[in-house]
């Protein structure tokens, strides 16, 4: 029936390769920006890199030279300060989820976390401000919290999702064994889902280590060398916020270099989740 | 149990003291470990709450923090375009104009190019480029926000202002949408930038939809002498097109929230133009670039209200996301391998 009528068949033949060309336009057209973005990153970055780069803080306006050794070292601190808030939670979260939750509790915690998962990171900033700058000061300490609460949802749903990949038979085992549900669910589940619960929370890290929008009111970035928790704190991407936005040229330079470490840090971490991903126990099951 | 508790009156009794040493063990042992049970439950649990209890919080310190203004403007505050902090007038219009068509011009470029990557990679693809053509797209969404900006204001800007602005001038200019003159820091800058940064969502989620399309529907339409787009076209894309539009106003959620590469590159200026080479403000960018210099209370509050406001949005329109995509996916596993 379909192929009664010769032109038909040639229209037809026509649309399939009309819409595959188009298909291939689209894949080009978007890895376009991702090869421009990446080629300027690397010429741009690489070209702007020194040891001072990694040495020294930022000169006053007008001086050439300097670094950003104090904002890789602040934002390594946020970032920690972040995961020792967001990780637990999340993990803990994801643990009630997979293992306990029955009822409706279970879901709104899942409903929550993704709203959480999808509030701008600018409000998440506001609300750290409300609570921990407005009475006391700008400090290292808020901007911990802002990026600690933007990790907790995916942790939550990724740990959530990787618990649940672990085949029954294995915790039915274990409590027939007699081994309490606690020490079970800590020992044997998790220790089976390592690999994947891993993955989530250096996705997380990777996915908040850019962030600079719930910095700005929280960390205010520093000029100078601070490790204080309860100063306001120099951050990578706060530093490239600042410098990209500057009227000199020399700052601009040190924005690329900026800009292509922090690049890096979160292509080698997701490459990493990748390796871990691909080797783990939880992948194979999949 | 039935057919051991008959035996249990008639048995001798060194089976019997022997259960009772062994229940007498059990029971010591089982009550530490219910209370162990009790106590991880307890944590966990806690973690759980702890989630629920961070959404509210900031629901609760973004509804605080706007009293003053949601007092003295109520809902004249979304309705009034003057926003002049000098002289303590604050009107919202221009902010939610500038989201509202910043995004739109994004969803505009976004939508065919990524459902045209979906397409080939689940349908389309050789099956040793898959791989590599999803970790790319996805490459995309790994990149920070900020660098988008610093990208953009030092290469996007002066391509458009050198050669696609001018272009479209000369094309599109009878439209009123692409009205000269041309200045590179523009709402039209802004929504391709946002363009690249919600691409590798939608097209992820619309990966995921098309693979959760079951087979049948592709065979079937093969078996009826459909070409391969005929086949994509009613076999696949007609099943799925509740999960495209979840995805879509997924990445319209993600653009509408999106903060520093906007503010980098959108000329910050509170003003409603109908051309979009001239410079616009967004939501959230009048909260990143004024709140640490509001000078007094009812101004931060203000900024705290468009906030408020950015936060309502965006949790409806994830919701709406999450029901539409949820439509498609239920019934296939979470995640169906690509």
């Amino acid at each position: 029936m379909l192929n009664a009528s010769p032109t038909l068949q040639w229209h037809r033949k026509f649309a399939d390769r009309l819409a595959t060309s188009l298909a291939v336009l689209c894949v080009l057209l978007v890895m376009l920006p991702l090869a421009a973005i990446f080629i300027y990153l690397v010429i741009r970055g690489i070209g702007s890199l020194d040891l001072a780069f990694f040495t020294q803080a930022p000169k006053p306006v007008g001086e050439t030279g300097g670094g950003m050794a104090n904002a890789i070292v602040g934002s390594g601190i946020v970032l920690g300060v972040g995961s020792v808030i967001g990780v637990p939670l999340g993990v803990g979260a994801g643990v009630y989820l997979s293992e306990y939750s029955r009822g409706q509790f279970g879901k709104l915690v899942r409903f929550t976390a993704d709203v959480l998962n999808g509030v701008p990171s600018i409000v998440i900033g506001i609300a750290v401000y409300a609570l921990l700058v407005l009475h006391q000061h700008y400090s290292a300490f808020a901007g911990g919290v802002a990026l600690g609460i933007m990790m907790i949802p995916t942790i939550t749903r990724s740990t959530e999702e990787m618990l649940r990949l672990v085949p029954n038979a294995i915790r039915e085992a274990a409590l027939g064994l007699g081994i309490p549900q606690w020490r079970s669910t800590l020992s044997i589940t998790l220790r089976t889902a390592t690999s994947g619960v891993l993955t989530g929370i250096m996705l997380a890290f990777a996915r908040v280590s850019g962030e600079t929008a719930p910095l700005l009111f929280t960390a205010l970035g520093n000029t100078f060398w601070s490790t204080k928790l309860d100063q306001p704190i120099a951050a990578l991407p706060l530093q490239i916020y600042v410098y990209a936005n500057s009227p000199y040229d020399d700052w601009h330079r040190l924005a690329w270099a900026g800009a292509f470490v922090l690049i890096a840090l979160i292509v080698v971490t997701s490459a990493s989740v990748r390796w871990i991903a691909s080797r783990g126990f939880v992948g194979g099951v999949q | 149990m039935s057919v051991a508790q008959p035996q249990q009156p008639t048995g001798s009794a060194l089976p019997g003291t022997v259960g009772a040493g062994v229940s007498a063990v059990s029971r010591r042992s089982s009550r530490a470990s219910r209370i162990a049970d009790a106590v991880f439950y307890g944590l966990v649990w806690l973690c759980a709450a702890c989630v629920v209890a961070i959404v509210g919080f900031i629901l609760l310190q973004l509804i605080k923090g706007s009293d003053l203004a949601l007092a003295k403007f109520g809902w004249k505050f979304f309705t009034g375009s003057d926003w002049d902090p000098v002289n303590g007038s604050f009107g919202a219009v221009p902010f939610i104009y500038g989201t509202l068509v910043s995004s739109l011009v994004a969803l505009v470029i976004a939508i065919p190019l990524s459902l045209g990557v979906a397409i080939f990679i689940t349908e389309m693809c050789p099956r040793g480029l898959r791989g590599i053509l999803s970790y790319l797209t996805e490459l995309l969404a790994a990149i920070p926000s900020v660098i988008y900006g610093l990208w953009a204001i030092f290469v996007l800007v002066p391509l458009i202002m050198r050669y696609f602005g001018p272009a479209l001038e000369k094309t599109l200019g009878w439209t009123g949408l692409f009205r000269g003159p041309v200045q590179g820091f523009c709402m039209f800058t802004a929504g391709v930038v946002l363009s690249i940064m919600i691409i590798p969502i939608i097209s992820s989620i619309t990966r995921e939809i098309l693979t959760a399309v079951p087979h049948q529907q592709r065979e079937a339409a093969l078996a009826l002498g459909a070409t391969r787009w005929e086949m994509i076209r009613v076999g696949v894309l007609r099943n799925a097109r509740a999960g495209i539009s979840g995805a879509i106003i997924l990445g319209l959620g993600r653009a509408l929230g999106e903060t520093m590469a906007v503010t980098m590159v959108i000329g910050n200026s509170p003003q409603i133009v109908k051309s979009l080479f001239a410079p616009a403000y967004t939501m959230a960018s009048v909260i990143a670039n004024e709140f640490s210099e509001a000078t007094y209370d009812l101004y931060t509050s203000a900024l705290i209200e468009i906030g408020l406001a950015l936060f309502i949005v965006t949790i409806i329109v994830n919701i709406l996301a999450q029901v539409l995509i949820w439509t498609v996916t239920r019934g296939t596993p979470r995640r169906a391998s690509a």
